[in-house]
């Protein structure tokens, strides 16, 4: 059954435009038409200049990753009426890359910036090809999430921390750095986890999980994070803001029950880290000024023990 | 990865490399490693020449098979994740046309494990290899049979430039978008080998396109033959197993040009599923969720995601879908490129991969000898290079006139009235194709193609590219796509109607048996002064297995 609908296309070409504009295309769309066939269809019989990235049909690619309905999706693999709203399905180019011509984006930092996990084996010496390397089943399925990833940006395009930082390594190369780290195959693990634990690395990741929910593939490159991160805190990488900040955390709340706020920027900056310290000051100022200072002497909790005990149980779960 | 530090290399995609459409290869890489069974090279050989219908040059499948083994390990060294064993080494699975557990795969996405794998190197190389992403290659330029480099357009800016070099690899993929129910990406316009065809040099084995037999309903999506090497069942409407009928012993594992035509016959027969009998279905449910989901994956997101049908409960349509161009620019087993029937070569032009025709794959590719053969040639390839090239000097190239030729080209797709549209003649020309130079072929059908397509060409003239933009032009790369499309599928229609007789993926309902009497040879397709084509032929390379009747 067909149904007509109206694509609220994003449209922005430099030679012309200023800025970014919505160009809205009525169409008449077949049941259980992809969103990558509607653009065609658009293209075809509506409007031939409309630029956009595609190309193997079937979600391995990576190439037209876009926003709909302002989350970025595979225009190939996402059914027409499972995005239509009130008739209306919008579309637009990816964030956190500059526009290039409608839904095309400069795609160079994104690839750029997989460099940052050096992004191959490192196999070290001696190994002359003549037989494989021996892995085990169990090791092959430890990398087989990261390697499902087709490098489509979509988590690049929605990450929140990007949107502020774009020093950030960001979700996909996160998991590019996951895939070699548990690779059993690789010999530079341990310099692999110091490179990640540094600023711009795992921890700058703020738990938002944007990047699972938009990944197409098996990556989940929040989940590949945190397999990091717990893997970069159990070989010993804890002289980083990062770990700082998620050992006090445990001290603080382990201690009282509750989060020290005024111990915790201390502990992650390093007691030490004068210059650290005293980068946290503007900050800690503005906040006076707003009345937005935790107390000096944290409240004391009800059931301080219990919180404790619990706490206490918990560590020797983890061991 | 052969010539790189050694020279100055450069690498030219229309898409970024890790978009190329090797990534979408999911069963496996065939390598007779002997992990699971007591696989040999040499059944691997023989395999490979009754898959190809005794077209394939022998001597070059003998090359493929001896150097698969060495092939996988080094893809393996460079950090390949393949699935493995339980005794750790690399797992094999079956595959149609292979009679040992032969190929080699990273659950369903092989070639996108091996495609990644080498993108990565390019990481590893650093700024010592260039590469052109977003490049749209446009002109081959040969002259006195001396191949001087690329003119080719930046699609970001719609510059056009020239490349000189004193060697040229192309690894440009397959032409099988030219059908309406396809697995290839919106690249494999065979844009490599219409520009070499168009700078003088012959096209081999056009007519021989592989039809894949599990492709998705309507869509062509594949779902990978591993599907039925995992013990996936093929069902018609009643629910039986018809390729009982068919192929008693391979079953499912038939090879694919078997397969494909005994879908078609139910179909045709009124056997075919759903409403209009139109296809037949792939049935996994008796392989449980675990194993789908462990080894399968992709099949089951594709079903899911593209008709909504899910694998574990329920049975997916599917038909067959042009798949795999055994055709392609001929030249010898080191990828060097042949001017002619006689042997003459093209000095500094390679080819490796699906736009080649070594010819490794003969009448009918065997599923998982393509990945392989693209890795073996490549290097093979690349290693001649390295050899020949300090020989060779940087030849003269007229820029001017090159570029000249390049714009005009261009500029003649902005020239036509506008009373036609392009995406009408790309539709038109997709159905001729599969419907009357499909799975079965016949002289009515391909006579009538032939004139309609001719009828396509006229009508193209009077196409205007409606977009007068530079950047991310797709409007205008439609246009030179489809220009290529239109002219490689005469070669496939008139080497498809010359050829009276059956052998592997080309059947023809008028012909229907093999005829090695007159048709051990391959085609090859000249362009002639005036736009059209003259055909001859030339000796296949038998060295071993003489040519015998292919049961499975
Ligand atoms: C869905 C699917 C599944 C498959 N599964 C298997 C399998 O399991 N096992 C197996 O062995 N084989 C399989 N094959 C076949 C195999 O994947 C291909 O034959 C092989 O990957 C081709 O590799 P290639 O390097 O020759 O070309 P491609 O990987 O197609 O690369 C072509 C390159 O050429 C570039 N290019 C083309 N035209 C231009 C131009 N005008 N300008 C600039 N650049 C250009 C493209 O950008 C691209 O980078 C499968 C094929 C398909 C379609």
């Amino acid at each position: 059954m067909a149904s007509k609908v109206t694509m609220r296309i994003q449209r922005f070409d430099p030679a012309v435009d200023e800025k970014p504009h919505d160009q809205d295309f009525e169409i008449e769309l077949p049941a259980g038409i992809t969103i990558l066939k509607a653009l065609n269809k658009v293209r075809a019989e509506k409007d031939p200049t409309l630029a956009l990235r595609y190309s193997c049909g079937s979600a391995i690619c990576g190439s037209c990753a876009m926003k709909v309905n302002g989350h970025a999706r595979l225009a190939c693999k996402t059914q027409v009426s499972d995005c239509t709203v009130d008739g209306v399905l919008r579309i637009a180019p990816m964030g956190n890359l500059k526009i290039l011509r409608d839904l095309v984006v400069d795609m160079d930092p994104f690839f750029d910036s997989l460099g940052k996990a050096k992004p191959y084996l490192e196999a070290g010496n001696g190994s002359v090809p003549e037989f494989e390397r021996k892995q085990r089943p169990e090791e092959f399925l430890q990398i087989d999430p990261s390697t499902t990833c087709i490098l489509c940006a979509a988590c690049y395009s929605d990450c929140n921390v990007l949107e502020v930082d774009d020093n950030f390594f960001g979700p996909a190369t996160l998991a590019k750095a996951h895939r070699f780290i548990f690779d059993s195959r690789d010999v530079d693990t341990q310099a692999r986890l110091r490179a990640v634990s540094k600023k711009t690395g795992v921890w700058d990741c703020t738990h938002c999980g944007e990047c699972s929910t938009r990944c197409p593939t098996e990556t989940k490159p929040l989940e590949r994070i945190e397999e990091i991160r717990t893997k970069a805190m159990a070989d010993g990488f804890h002289d980083n803001v990062g770990a700082r900040h998620a050992l006090g955390f445990r001290e603080t709340v382990g201690k009282r029950g509750i989060l020290d706020e005024n111990y915790l920027p201390a502990r992650s900056m390093g007691f030490f880290n004068l210059p650290g310290l005293l980068s946290l000051v503007p900050i800690g100022l503005r906040m006076m000024m707003r009345g937005k200072n935790p107390p000096l002497i944290p409240h004391k909790i009800d059931k301080l023990e219990e919180v404790k005990k619990t706490f206490a149980r918990f560590e020797e779960l983890r061991k | 990865m052969e010539l790189v530090g050694q020279m100055d290399v450069a690498v030219i995609t229309k898409v970024y490399p890790s978009r190329s459409h090797s990534g979408a290869a999911q069963g496996g890489v065939a390598a007779a490693l002997g992990n699971v069974d007591g696989d040999s090279v040499e059944a691997h050989i023989y395999d490979t020449v009754k898959g190809a219908d005794y077209l394939g040059d022998q001597d070059a499948i003998e090359i493929l098979c001896n150097d698969a083994p060495r092939t996988i390990y080094e893809m393996e060294h460079l950090g390949c994740p393949f699935s493995r064993t339980e005794d750790h080494k690399i797992n094999q699975r079956a595959f149609g046309g292979h009679s040992f557990l032969r190929a080699c795969f990273s659950a369903d996405r092989t070639g996108h494990a091996l495609l990644h794998t080498l993108v990565e190197q390019t990481y590893k190389q650093g700024g010592k290899l260039k590469v052109y992403s977003e490049w749209h290659m446009n002109r081959l330029i040969v002259e006195d049979g001396v191949c001087r480099g690329v003119v080719a357009m930046d699609i970001k800016t719609g510059r056009l430039e020239v490349f000189r070099a004193k060697a040229v690899l192309f690894a440009s993929g397959g032409y099988g978008q030219a059908f309406k129910i396809t697995s290839n990406a919106a690249a494999n316009t065979g844009d490599g080998i219409v520009a070499a065809y168009r700078a003088g040099i012959p096209l081999q084995d056009m007519e021989f396109v592989q039809f894949h037999p599990t492709g998705l309903y309507q869509h062509g999506i594949l779902l990978t033959e591993g599907a039925r090497g995992e013990g996936g069942y093929l069902i018609n409407a009643d629910g039986d197993r018809f390729m009982s009928t068919y192929a008693p012993s391979k079953m499912e594992l038939g090879p694919r040009d078997i397969v494909s035509r005994s879908e078609q016959t139910e179909i045709n027969e009124g056997r075919g599923a759903g409403p209009n009998k139109e296809y037949v279905l792939l049935d996994l449910r008796h392989l449980g969720k675990e194993k789908i989901m462990e080894r399968l994956p992709q099949v089951y997101n594709l079903a899911k995601d593209f008709i909504g049908v899910d694998c574990i409960e329920d049975p997916v349509p599917i038909q067959p879908t042009a798949h795999y161009s055994m055709g392609g620019i001929p030249a010898d087993n080191d990828c060097q490129v042949y001017l002619d029937d006689k042997g003459q070569q093209v000095t500094g032009f390679f080819v490796a991969g699906e736009c080649s025709c070594i010819s490794v794959h003969g009448a009918n590719r065997l599923g998982t000898n393509s990945l392989l053969e693209a890795l073996v040639f490549g290097r093979r390839a690349g290693k001649k290079m390295l050899d020949v090239t300090p020989g060779l000097k940087l030849a003269d190239v007229n820029e001017e006139r090159e570029l000249e030729a390049a714009k005009k080209e261009i500029a003649t797709l902005y020239a036509g009235d506008g009373s036609e549209d392009l995406s009408v003649i790309r539709e038109e020309l997709k159905e001729i194709m599969t419907y009357k130079v499909g799975v079965y072929r016949c002289a009515d059908d391909m006579l009538q193609a032939r004139s309609e397509i001719k009828g396509l060409r006229e009508r193209f003239a009077k196409v205007q590219v409606k977009d007068p933009g530079t950047n991310f032009n797709l409007n205008l790369i439609d246009a030179l796509e489809l220009s290529n499309m239109l002219e490689y599928s005469e070669l496939i229609v008139s080497g498809g109607l010359a050829r009276e007789e059956s052998r592997g993926a080309h059947f023809r309902t008028d012909f229907p048996t093999r005829d090695d009497q007159n048709w051990m040879h391959h085609t090859m397709a000249f362009r002639t002064e005036d736009g059209g084509h003259e055909l001859r032929y030339k000796p296949v390379t038998v060295t071993r297995f003489q040519p015998e009747e292919r049961k499975y």
